[in-house]
């Protein structure tokens, strides 16, 4: 059956805010890329790939972004996926604990994350914080730390502080994930006498690999907007130690006004981002079976 | 033991940090500097409660909140159920390269555009303006919840659409009568989800107000670290305060948050 052509009228509000200040902004960054534009004025002038040179050759802050927001990246989608896969396993079955449980571990999700950058700043905090306390009852002064301002720790600081914000959404979807596993496979793998780990190894992980691809994914992407935590709690010192590319473009556009080098920056996340989210597709696909 | 061990350790994870803002909010700042952990010496007071109304312009802070989050939730939600219903009905390629357009701008961080599109809001003079901040959260939201939607309607049966076109129902009748009330269970999920992101933004009013009428809660209370610096028990008022709207929905909603977080990720 043909659909007819009143239906091309459905896509039109929606598209048009989309392409507008969506679509437009994000090709025009490309544009604006090759320019010197301060943002303020009416002129530019087109500049080449100088930016781009700029960005990979003589500017360090740059290259010590990239580097702060894949160790930032690392931390979270190592740690948040082993704990959302590991709570999800004890808590698959719907129980009223296990329900309570994973509505208690999602809360955070709810949050915003001025809020939760408040909070931790505030477990962080050198003399106040719960977190050196708690160390010191525990005998463990020598761990005492100044988490947010010691350079060397602050950016594995604030990962610890997106994986308690995301893990129990990532929980959720492992929960999902491995509910739709049909029930049999198990069966089967009990009869044939199968370990816990050959189970897990044979069954439960290659029917999970379409969650576990997505939950990475998503977490890689959330890693590298983690821009409201990073400037509400370090504003990305000290020394730039926590300065994730997202906060750093907003630096450079907002407080050196320098739009043209900022939108040459955002291409390069852009094309950053695509290139990570594709190697994950293709490691994860290796590891999807279907029974 | 195995497993309840470590279970009861996270849930203290979780529960020890909002247990310390709720007690921090109605401690002073002395007390919190002499036992940052300890419970209120006076019993409950909620001195900090009454300083930020006096102090702030909270309720003006709430109402933009909940105008933004109001109008962008119900405006996407439309809008991406259109489009949505329109792919499902094209189902050819057409369908296909604009699900395809759609479902690319998820991949993309809010972060990439921003330059430009602060410039756009300037020339468009959408600064300092409520139906700027809604006009872009549509259009930055709009992809996933298009992907969420279509990826429901399209296992609804064709016949049904295809039946009510015979009888003559145009697609508006045949999207209000039919399409919406079975897509229902979706479009509540994913209504949570689109509420969860717009109640808590923080970016785009950052970007493009200053004027403290237009301010939304997650920028007035970024600001509180300016005015209140390291005092606690304020920036934790202002926490407990922001956060009540949320806390209340996801008591009595959580089914249906649950199923909003799951709706975006098991589709695909």
């Amino acid at each position: 059956m043909k659909a007819s052509k009143s239906l091309l009228l459905f896509f039109i509000p929606g598209l048009a805010l989309y392409a507008v200040f969506f679509l437009y902004p994000t090709i025009s960054a490309i544009f604006y890329s090759f320019t010197d534009w301060d943002g303020l004025s009416e002129a530019f002038q087109f500049v080449g790939t100088s930016n781009y040179e700029r960005a990979f050759t003589g500017d360090t802050v740059f290259r010590k972004t990239i580097g702060n927001n894949l160790k930032f990246m690392l931390a979270v989608v190592v740690f948040q996926t082993v704990i959302a896969l590991a709570f999800a396993l004890i808590l698959v079955k719907n129980t009223k604990t296990t329900v309570f449980l994973r509505a208690l571990y999602f809360f955070p999700t709810i949050l915003s994350s001025v809020s939760v950058a408040f909070i931790w700043s505030f477990i962080y905090d050198p003399s106040l914080g719960i977190l050196n306390q708690l160390l010191g009852l525990a005998g463990l002064d020598f761990l005492q730390q100044n988490w947010l301002g010691n350079a060397n720790i602050a950016i594995f600081s604030l990962a610890a502080t997106q994986v308690w914000f995301h893990a129990g959404q990532m929980l959720i979807i492992f929960v999902a994930g491995l509910q739709a596993i049909p029930k049999e496979l198990y069966e089967v793998a009990e009869i044939e006498g199968a370990s816990k780990w050959q189970t897990f190894r044979k069954v439960t992980w290659p029917l999970l690999a379409p969650s576990a691809t997505i939950v990475i994914a998503y977490t890689t992407i959330q890693s590298f907007k983690a821009f409201d935590l990073v400037f509400a709690m370090t504003g990305g010192g000290p020394n730039r130690s926590t300065e994730i590319i997202a906060t750093y473009i907003f630096d450079v556009a907002f407080s050196n006004y320098q739009f043209g080098y900022a939108s040459a920056i955002s291409v390069i996340f852009m094309a950053l981002i695509a290139l990570i989210t594709f190697i994950q597709f293709k490691a994860l696909r290796s590891d999807r079976i279907s029974y | 033991m195995f497993r309840k061990f470590p279970l009861a350790v996270y849930a203290l994870i979780i529960l020890v940090p909002l247990t310390i803002v709720v007690l921090t909010s109605i401690k002073t700042l002395q007390e919190t500097f002499r036992n940052p952990l300890g419970l209120p010496e006076n019993g409950l007071q909620f001195e900090n409660y009454s300083r930020i109304f006096q102090e702030q312009t909270m309720s003006g802070y709430f109402i933009n909140s909940a105008i933004v989050t109001l109008f962008s939730v119900t405006l996407t939600l439309l809008f991406a159920a259109m489009i949505a219903y329109g792919i499902t009905r094209l189902n050819n390629w057409l369908g296909n390269v604009l699900f395809g357009l759609f479902t690319l701008g998820m991949m993309i961080p809010a972060q990439v555009n921003m330059v430009p599109l602060y410039a756009l809001m300037l020339d468009f003079q959408l600064t300092n303006s409520l139906l700027g901040l809604i006009i872009v959260n549509i259009a930055v939201t709009i992809p996933i919840a298009v992907f969420i939607l279509t990826g429901f309607m399209k296992t609804l049966p064709k016949e049904l659409f295809e039946a009510s076109t015979i009888d003559g129902a145009g697609e508006w009748r045949i999207f209000t009568r039919i399409a919406v009330p079975l897509s229902l269970p979706s479009l509540s999920a994913t209504a949570i989800f689109l509420f969860v992101m717009h109640w808590n933004d923080l970016l785009y009013p950052l970007l493009f107000i200053t004027d403290n009428a237009y301010k939304t809660l997650p920028l007035a209370l970024l600001e509180f670290q300016g005015e209140y610096s390291t005092n606690y028990p304020m920036l934790f008022t202002g926490v407990v305060l922001a956060s009540i709207p949320m806390v209340i929905a996801y008591l009595f909603l959580q089914r249906f948050f649950v199923a909003g977080i799951t709706a975006g990720a098991v589709k695909g």
